[in-house]
């Protein structure tokens, strides 16, 4: 290990992440209880889930800020199709993730075919997306979903939360691909030098849009999970997720400019900020109290993680 | 001399060409207001009643404010997404004054300062700590969110001083909000058309280091633009604020979307160094226009938000096609 690489971010964070646990332990006796590391684990899945494909799109200098909107567009659709249109809740699942993996692939599209920066683009695609799902839903809420359904968002699979299998399997597989794969080398190489990669006869646009697309698609089973967890369908779920998710990828040490970032440190992000919340709440500290200091942590992490990485790079 | 074939006549087109290029989407917004207003007042004349467009404008008139100073940053290169959070403690600062017997122009006065300062912090981190500033407003939008709603655990505040109702004047018939619109948009615009700190902004939105050789205080500058733009949302505020008689101590939901939208609407390059603050006013009064226009055509009002998103699709779309035209024909 040289020291440059025991500097890298990730390194850092993990050390806040350790504090941090230890701290919030002391606080209170039940934080490190089963119980309640799962119910935290069920809250994060929703947010990880888009986090993870965020990663993806940040590392290649992109931006998503529709997902919260694909996210209420699907969760609506998936009540729609299977209340009004009486499709049955398996096909109405497919369809909702059907629509939101197109949501984000006419995202890549317009991104890469009509050269628009992806912060606009994004931008219109979220009133957009969030405009129809209110169109169509009215303000109206489906609710009385089959038993079977919450199994999902409520129920346990092996004694673990059933949607924590889903996010660990995601989880894996992004962390593999992104850091093993020549794909995910590709990802890394638009992000650094997109004219570059261009030349090298990389599939620029093809790598964008798949990107974009399985943002749209890790939305839309967000939604599915969502729907599950607190048994109904709103117009307005998921309203903001998409700068949680921002938030949790960049203090997780992916660079905001692209070619830089991992999956594990996303991961990094997502616990910190969950125990975050969590501990402080149990330590009787307000919530808003804990969201003012994510900002500070945010801020802060990465002022001390740019500080290093100069200091590396002379 | 044949004109077609001369260089020199070709490189200095008619001053009516080069206001079109040089103002293009400030012409297309004014167009599609005009269209608007020309469509529905056909479907229902109730909709040009002086009342009804009184409402539309200054209801608005605080986005377009605080469009102002976000196409200043935009310009730079720069992006703020926390500035409606900022509005939001703001007006709740304001109101605790103007109901804790502070004289009301104090009231009035105190978020342009306070705004300044917290920006002030936000743009030396964004020069001197060389944080990418989405990163930056990001951390400050939780602070700002959060410390409100932990400040005042979500009371509103009432009781507010009839005299504190600056938006609800009318000076010469017309309501304040738009002499402050008008008035701060065309200042603005003069200001960055025409000085030496103005045109400084363009440049450095155009290539910070170009700038930086050009002798362009790169950093004194950007702390600079942040702090007016929190004055700016300071007087946004202001407006904002004294609407109603009571001020909600929440963040008004996507302001901060909204008012991006709106610069960048208005033609202001999410890369910087182009657009100007008419085309974000104008934008921002289309907005407002469009969503008054779905109630008197009797469509849903929940439908908005889509025919927004689909407006600033459209928009974008057609401005990329110009610019690539452009830069084709400039090659």
């Amino acid at each position: 290990m040289t020291p440059r690489k025991l500097f890298r971010h990730e390194t850092i964070l993990a050390l806040f992440v350790v504090v941090a646990l230890f701290v919030l332990d002391r606080q209170s006796d039940r934080f490190f209880t089963l119980d309640n590391l799962f119910n935290q684990g069920r809250l994060m899945t929703e947010v990880g889930l888009i986090a993870i494909a965020m990663t993806f799109v940040i590392v290649t200098g992109g931006i998503d800020l529709s997902v919260g909107s694909i996210l209420g567009l699907s969760a609506i659709l998936l009540g729609v199709f299977w209340k009004s249109l009486g499709l049955p809740l398996p096909a109405a699942i497919g369809l909702a993730l059907v629509v939101g993996t197109l949501a984000g692939l006419l995202n890549g599209l317009i991104i890469t075919r009509f050269r628009v920066p992806p912060l606009i683009a994004t931008l219109g695609t979220l009133a957009l997306y969030r405009g129809i799902a209110e169109g169509v839903s009215q303000a109206r809420s489906v609710r009385g979903y089959p038993d079977g359904f919450y199994v999902l968002g409520q129920g346990e699979v092996w004694g673990v939360p059933t949607q924590l299998w889903i996010f660990g399997l995601a989880a894996v597989v992004a962390a593999v691909v992104l850091g093993y794969t020549t794909w995910g080398r590709a990802t890394y190489a638009v992000g650094s030098n997109e004219v570059a990669a261009r030349f090298s006869g990389l599939g620029v646009d093809g790598t964008k849009i798949a990107i974009y697309a399985a943002s749209g698609f890790a939305a839309a089973t967000a939604a599915v999970i969502f729907v599950s967890r607190v048994s109904t369908t709103r117009s307005d779920m998921g309203t903001g997720i998409e700068l949680d998710a921002i938030t949790a990828v960049v203090l997780g040490g992916t660079s905001i400019f692209g070619g830089r970032g991992t999956v594990v440190g996303t991961l990094l992000g997502l616990v910190l900020i969950q125990a975050l919340k969590n501990g402080l709440s149990l330590a009787g500290v307000k919530s808003d109290g804990t969201v003012v200091l994510i900002g500070a942590v945010l801020i802060l992490t990465i002022l001390v993680s740019n500080l290093f990485h100069r200091n590396a790079n002379r | 001399m044949t004109g077609a074939a001369d260089p020199a006549r070709r490189a200095r087109p008619s001053a009516l060409a080069r206001f079109v290029s040089a103002y293009g989407q400030e012409i297309v917004i004014a167009c599609a207001i005009v269209g608007l207003f020309v469509v529905v007042s056909a479907i229902n004349p109730r909709f040009l009643g002086a009342n009804n467009l009184n409402t539309i404008v200054s209801g608005n008139a605080y986005i377009a404010v605080a469009a102002i100073g976000m196409s200043m940053i935009i310009v730079t290169g720069n992006i703020d997404v926390s500035v409606g959070a900022l509005i939001g403690v703001l007006a709740t600062i304001s109101g605790t004054l103007a109901v804790s017997g502070y004289p009301v122009w104090v009231a009035w006065i105190a978020p342009l300062f306070i705004g300044a300062a917290i920006n002030g912090v936000v743009g030396t981190l964004v020069a001197y700590g060389r944080l990418p500033s989405i990163v930056v407003t990001l951390g400050m939008l939780s602070i700002l969110r959060g410390g409100l709603v932990s400040f005042t655990g979500g009371a509103w505040i009432n009781n507010l001083p009839p005299a504190f109702q600056i938006a609800q004047a009318r000076w010469s018939g017309i309501p304040a909000p738009i002499w402050f619109m008008v008035i701060l948009t065309v200042a603005a615009f003069l200001w960055m058309r025409h000085t030496a700190f103005g045109r400084s902004l363009y440049a450095i939105g155009g290539n910070a280091e170009a700038a930086r050789a050009a002798g362009i205080p790169v950093e004194r500058r950007i702390v600079q633009v942040f702090m007016i733009h929190g004055t700016v949302a300071g007087m946004a505020t202001m407006l904002f604020a004294t609407q109603l008689r009571v001020i909600q101590s929440t963040v008004p939901p996507n302001l901060e979307l909204t008012v991006i939208t709106a610069s960048v609407i208005g033609g202001v390059s999410i890369l910087g160094g182009t657009g100007t603050v008419i085309g974000s006013t104008l934008a921002a009064v289309l907005f407002a226009a469009i969503g008054s226009a779905m109630i008197f055509v009797n469509v849903s009002a929940y439908w908005l938000r889509a025919v927004i998103g689909l407006l600033i699709l459209v928009t974008v779309l057609v401005d990329m096609a110009r610019r690539n035209r452009e830069f084709r024909s400039a090659r």
